[in-house]
């Protein structure tokens, strides 16, 4: 996956997860707390979608890697990039 | 013959959950859409765990647990389970105050909060925004030493009648007092705090064939009248669990039965290690409740109320007054025809804290007596709200902590799981035995309709990892064998 593809699986995670969010304007440099309604348990929403389409564990430890576009696409590009969009 | 509830089982499945209250339901629901063969066992007829309602000749439909719960809940819904469930969550303003230091009416919001707590208490504003912000911001691992009291008293010096403005409810919704941590009042308080208290349009009933529905759907299958007996664990792993007497394989079980039972009684101390049991020993189970349900007959009415009533008549705030079965304490709950709609019928559920060694070693006939007392004091109470209640009413029926013990199997009929320590045990359950996970109503943090089902998915969550990294293993294995 390139990043842009790596951006769309982030984004296709979020739709799922905040299905009444407007995810499409989101900005990929301001945490996603400010610009969406998260919560604890969403955090957790989205390390399940990741384990469930990508196979990837996201440890504890690891979970502030989560909280912005940016920091997303970094942290998961590396783990993603063998792997094809999931059509 | 007696009818197999089991027939047509698989004789494995990835996870057995033992349970179906909103925990144990909420994690089958999302292990079986992560794909995980899913097996739901249940002892009772019914869904629901305490979350649950009886119908009643005269066409009475009563709800056991739906008094409230925080705005959270529609989320929850709308995330794991259904768009139409978080749809018909609807907002009970209502919420009525009586005791002898003060009567009032609130929406029960930060807003209506702030405003009475300045007006009517004369707390100055910035003491009160700091209180909010310092409930909200409670932090699980820093704060555990403070118990309320200690916050109340830092914020509201002496000010006993604020303490049970503030105290009164929490207490009701989550069975803590002042002597327990601090956090564990933060969490609840401010989830309520922060939009008011919610209700589901259509009643327990609704809900649960709905939740039934979805669990089908997404291919759990649902096994009712089925006593988890025994969990199977060899070395330390789980194996199996044992079913109204059959054996049934598993990698991992998620236990919505007690944390205690789950130890002791499910998976057995001897599989643990004696530090474990030895903390294990040291959790307290929170205390239970008694209900008295009130039917109004067909065709009668009652006014408007308001849907929640605080009421006491003992001059201060007193955990242990509030436990006594010299009841001095009750929370109304009135149901109006808009529960359900095209019904047109009225009820009224009274809810006491209770302790389960005054009612359990009752004769029949004394225990017979001692609710019928029971109904009748609440009646008396009732009057001054309701002054024809004994009229307008044809149905009533009263629970005790036996009844709660009865249908949830719960020791000592705890209405929320444990106290705090409870917490770290269930959380701790996997470090000792793979693949044995619990969830429910624990840690007093963890209970209610909204804790209990978030704490379903966090532990679904776990759950998941460790079926998958079993899966994972057996993949990486699979090229060398062949
Ligand atoms: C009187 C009362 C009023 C309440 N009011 C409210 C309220 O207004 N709002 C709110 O949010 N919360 C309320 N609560 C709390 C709330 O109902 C509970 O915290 C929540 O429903 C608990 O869910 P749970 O998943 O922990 O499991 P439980 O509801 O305890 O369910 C556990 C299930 O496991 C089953 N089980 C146990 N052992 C076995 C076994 N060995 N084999 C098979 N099945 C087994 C039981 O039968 C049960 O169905 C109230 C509780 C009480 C008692």
């Amino acid at each position: 996956m390139n990043r842009e593809e790596v951006r769309q699986a982030v984004v296709d995670i979020l739709e799922d997860i905040a299905p009444d969010e407007d995810v499409s304007s989101i900005k990929d440099d301001i945490s996603l707390r400010e610009q969406m309604d998260l919560d604890s348990m969403d955090f957790l929403d989205i390390v399940m979608e990741l384990r469930k389409r990508f196979n990837i564990e996201v440890p504890e430890s690891d979970y502030q890697e989560l909280v912005s576009m940016a920091s997303c696409i970094k942290y998961l590009q590396p783990l993603l990039k063998d792997r094809q969009l999931a059509s | 013959m007696k009818r197999d509830w089991l027939k047509g089982a698989n004789s494995a499945y990835d996870v057995v959950v033992i349970g179906s209250g909103l925990a144990g339901m909420t994690a089958a629901n999302m292990l079986a859409k992560l794909g995980h063969s899913v097996l739901l066992a249940e002892h009772h007829y019914n869904m629901g765990g305490l979350a649950t309602w009886f119908k009643r000749k005269g066409g009475h439909i009563l709800d056991i647990s739906l008094h409230g719960f925080p705005s959270g809940m529609v989320k929850t819904f709308r995330k794991y389970w259904t768009k139409e469930m978080a749809d018909s969550v609807i907002r009970l303003k209502g919420i009525r105050f009586d005791n002898p230091q003060f009567k009032l009416i609130t929406t029960f919001d930060k807003v209506d909060f702030t405003n009475i707590l300045q007006e009517r208490f004369g707390i100055v504003k910035e003491v009160i925004d700091d209180f909010f912000e310092t409930a909200r911001n409670m932090n699980f691992y820093d704060e555990l030493k403070m118990t309320t009291r200690e916050l109340f008293e830092s914020f509201f010096p002496g000010r006993k009648d604020v303490w049970r403005f503030l105290m009164e409810p929490i207490t009701y919704a989550n069975g803590s007092t002042l002597d327990d941590p601090a956090l564990s009042y933060g969490i609840v308080f401010s989830n309520f705090m922060d939009k008011g208290v919610f209700t589901y349009q259509g009643g327990t009933d609704e809900l649960i064939k709905k939740m039934k529905k979805e669990l089908i759907k997404n291919g759990v299958d649902i096994r009712t009248h089925c006593l988890v007996e025994k969990i199977h664990i060899e070395g330390k792993n789980v194996k199996g669990v044992k079913i109204n007497g059959k054996d049934i394989e598993c990698r991992s079980v998620l236990s919505n039965s007690n944390i205690l039972s789950t130890i002791h009684k499910l998976a057995g101390d001897e599989n643990f290690s004696s530090e474990f049991i030895k903390e294990v020993k040291k959790v307290r189970l929170n205390d239970s409740s008694c209900q008295v349900y009130i039917g109004i007959k067909k065709g009668e009415k009652i006014d408007n109320v308001g849907d929640l009533l605080f009421t006491s008549v003992a001059e201060e705030y007193d955990t242990e007054k509030i436990l006594d079965k010299q009841v001095t304490s009750r929370t109304f709950s009135f149901y109006y025809p808009e529960m359900r709609p095209g019904l047109d019928r009225f009820a009224i559920v009274s809810s006491t804290n209770a302790r389960f060694k005054d009612w359990a070693n009752l004769s029949e006939e004394e225990y017979k007596i001692e609710k019928e007392k029971l109904i009748k004091s609440t009646l008396d109470a009732l009057e001054k709200y309701v002054p024809d209640i004994r009229q307008k009413a044809d149905y009533f029926e009263a629970a005790t902590p036996k009844t709660f013990k009865r249908y949830t199997l719960a020791p000592t009929g705890t209405s929320f799981g444990t106290k705090f320590e409870g917490l770290k045990i269930s959380r701790d359950l996997p470090k000792q035995i793979n693949g044995l996970y619990h969830s429910g109503s624990v840690g007093i943090i963890m209970s209610g309709w909204l804790g209990a089902a978030n704490y379903g998915v966090i532990v679904a969550n776990e759950v998941d990892k460790f079926m998958r990294s079993l899966k994972n293993k057996i993949q990486e294995m699979a090229p060398t064998s062949v």
